[in-house]
């Protein structure tokens, strides 16, 4: 047990704000939020990421991973299969979505008539909202809410999940800007799926796969900014290939 | 064992073993995560001649589907010694050796995952030795843990591992080359350092019980210097700039 000691020196008792930590990190007492586990009353680390502290609540920002879906969440997806009454959706996770026609058709659909490839076809790509996750990770999609859509052309890019937000930017302004400075429609989805429509995709793909390598450092927006703008002379005229 | 052996070349000549080495010295260590670009996670362990990489794939979707477990995520474990990895080329494919070494691996990296985060789905891990100089094993262990803490799978501790062994009655840490054909034991330990278990014990040769409560102590003390070199593997991979 004298070993476990010096892992509490390792670890350091005091954490500074945004440290990076590594699964087994000593991070004081309080409420384990994700990123965290509780053992003997302490809080350890679980994943590599930033430890931060908000009140009595630690947790950590992951650096990496995988997508595991949470409720309320919108994802982009791809539709992988047209059942009786359903479609199924990849969303980019370990987990399939499933999508209910009356969560996504809003007038009266007659099954034994209607070929449901009408509304949502193979391979076709929309935007859509977790409405249920359960504890066996059935996933469960809708499309009624304002964002929802189906979205047609542009391209896809797949992103480190656990970056999304920092590609949203905080409020959204990342991600405007990029809008601002390229004129491509983006929509991201949680998931790590970005989608990109407009003049300037090669532009705003460059950017966001800049955030995404640079997302831990700090100065991230003026350093994207400064590409945006030097970028926007010579990036002219690329063809969009849909 | 009191038995004789004779050899043309002593293996511990002054306290000092072939490579130079001290007694309870490891071989020099370079460890890195993230060197594959088509993984979630990975990881390079070098270990004086022994090289391995890791790499971890998932959680995903779980195939053949009659693996998949209700409520926890599976971990596949692959290990596999290059054909090029030894002086006399080795038969590729798997083995009864390389079988063996892929379960224990996966059992001594299970206690420290929380699996059940990932219901439904697999963590795929492949360790791939590119170099052998003895205690590929170790080495393994060494490069898969620091590829899962990559990959972002939450996980309670990272898992070092080291080997000790006897060689012509001293106790060594870090068995190497000759010492692992002509010692007298082989000992690998996988280390869980926060909860201070050992995860992983195999041994061949024949030890006393004072014996072998020394060979742990010493084979604790080289998983935690391990354990220091994974941390800082995974640290200097974003804390370049």
């Amino acid at each position: 047990m004298i070993l476990l000691n010096s892992r509490e020196i390792i670890g350091g008792l005091n954490m500074a704000e945004r440290e990076l930590v590594i699964p087994g990190d000593l991070l004081g007492e309080g409420i384990a939020g994700s990123g965290t586990y509780m053992e003997n009353g302490k809080i350890y680390a679980s994943v590599l990421g930033l430890a931060e502290r908000k009140d009595k609540l630690i947790f950590v920002i992951p650096l990496n991973g995988i997508y595991s879906p949470k409720t309320g969440d919108g994802v982009i997806g791809k539709i992988e299969d047209v059942a009786f009454s359903h479609w199924i959706v990849n969303i980019n996770s370990p987990y399939f979505g499933v999508l209910p026609l009356n969560e996504a058709v809003t007038d009266f659909v007659d099954l034994t008539k209607t070929d449901l490839t009408k509304y949502f076809n193979y391979d076709d790509i929309i935007f859509a909202k977790i409405s249920n996750v359960t504890k066996t990770k059935s996933v469960q999609l809708t499309m009624k809410d304002r964002k929802c859509r189906k979205l047609y052309g542009g391209r896809l890019i797949k992103i480190t999940p656990a970056k999304v937000p920092r590609v949203i930017g905080k409020g959204g302004s990342m991600v405007e800007m990029i809008k601002k400075y390229t004129g491509c429609q983006i929509v991201v989805g949680q998931n790590g799926i970005v989608w990109i429509k407009g003049e300037k995709e090669d532009l705003a793909i460059e950017a966001i796969q800049c955030i995404e390598e640079k997302s831990h450092t700090t100065g991230l927006t003026d350093k994207i900014k400064e590409m945006l703008e030097n970028g926007e002379g010579d990036k002219n005229g690329t063809k969009a290939n849909s | 064992m009191g038995k004789v052996i004779k050899m043309e070349q002593k293996l511990i000549v002054d306290g000092k073993r072939l490579d130079g080495r001290a007694l309870d010295q490891l071989r020099p260590i370079e460890a890195r995560a993230g060197v594959l670009k088509n993984a979630n996670g990975s990881a390079y362990f070098r270990i004086g001649k022994t090289i391995a990489v890791a790499g971890i794939f998932g959680p995903r979707e779980v195939h053949p589907k009659h693996m998949e477990e209700a409520e926890t995520a599976i971990l596949r474990c692959k290990y596999n010694m290059a054909s090029f990895s030894t002086t006399e080329r080795n038969r590729p494919g798997p083995s009864r050796r390389s079988k063996e070494i892929s379960k224990v691996m996966r059992e001594a990296l299970m206690p420290v995952l929380f699996l059940e985060n990932f219901p439904k789905s697999a963590i795929d891990l492949h360790v791939e030795i590119l170099q052998a100089d003895a205690s590929t094993r170790c080495a393994a262990i060494n490069a898969a843990s620091i590829a899962l803490a990559d990959a972002g799978i939450p996980m309670r501790d990272l898992i070092a591992s080291c080997s000790v062994g006897i060689v012509e009655g001293h106790i060594v840490l870090d068995v190497a080359g000759k010492e692992d054909t002509e010692g007298d034991v082989d000992l690998p330990i996988a280390y869980y350092p926060k909860r201070d278990l050992i995860t992983l014990l195999q041994m061949d040769g024949m030890v006393t019980k004072e014996q072998l409560k020394q060979l742990l102590e010493l084979a604790k003390k080289g998983a935690m210097k391990i354990y220091e070199i994974q941390r800082q593997a995974l640290k200097s991979k974003y804390m370049e700039e």
